[in-house]
């Protein structure tokens, strides 16, 4: 059974510069809520955004970690970094 | 890929295709058999939109072939258009910031967002996808 521990980690290797607070909804190991904010995630949609979670899990998502409900956020949304300097508005 | 797999898989498009809203889901709008679908179900029926809704449980091929379809793992599985829309986590999200009542074309309910999973019944006939040989 993964722990909330190794899925945060588990994200954090794979997608990049991200930060993931995991919460094991249960206590059982397979029920988990993760919140994944990463640069990576800018100009994707939501579900783009939430594949790159999934994938990071394969097929143990609907198997031995039945559910895994996941919030995504670019940093700039998470309020977490600074903007570019140098953008305009358009 | 079996015969049977195949049947499945096109009779998953046909559906997708032919229902502007649907929800593949764990049981019934009824009877919703996890609680993540009956999250779903009840922000639907919160929305006041119309939805065709197919219990993918009968049968694991169901989900086999949905997921290889949608290239999404979990369910339930909201599609309108004929495209995925996501889960309960966008689902919810996308109910709670008005992009769901845009996207299907109805007025924001004005007690939004909706928390509770409280399933109504009767409001959505359920489509069944039979496994017939």
């Amino acid at each position: 059974m993964p722990t909330a521990k190794d899925i945060k980690r588990r994200i954090e290797d794979r997608i990049p510069d991200a930060r993931a607070d995991v919460e094991d909804l249960t206590g059982g190991g397979d029920h988990f809520r993760a919140t994944v904010v990463s640069p990576a995630f800018g100009g994707r949609s939501r579900i783009e955004q939430h594949r790159m979670v999934y994938d990071v899990f394969g097929d143990e998502v609907g198997g031995p970690i039945h559910a895994l409900s996941i919030k995504t956020q670019t940093d700039v949304e998470g309020g977490r970094a600074t903007p570019d300097p140098d953008w305009r508005e358009p | 890929m079996s015969d049977d797999n195949t049947q499945i898989r096109d009779a998953i498009k046909s559906a997708i295709d032919e229902n502007r809203v649907i929800l593949f889901m764990k049981g019934t709008p009824e009877q919703p058999a996890c609680g993540f679908s009956a999250r779903t179900v009840a922000t639907l029926q919160a929305l006041g939109t119309p939805f065709a809704a197919v219990d993918i449980l009968p049968h694991p091929a169901i989900r086999q072939e949905l997921s290889a379809l949608s290239n999404w793992p979990t369910i339930p599985q909201l599609f309108v258009d004929g495209e995925l829309v996501g889960g309960c986590d966008i689902v919810t999200e996308m109910y709670a910031n008005g992009e769901l009542a845009e996207l299907v074309g109805v007025e924001q309910p004005a007690d939004a967002p909706v928390q509770a999973a409280a399933a109504q019944p009767g409001q959505s006939p359920p489509m069944q996808i039979q496994d017939r040989p």
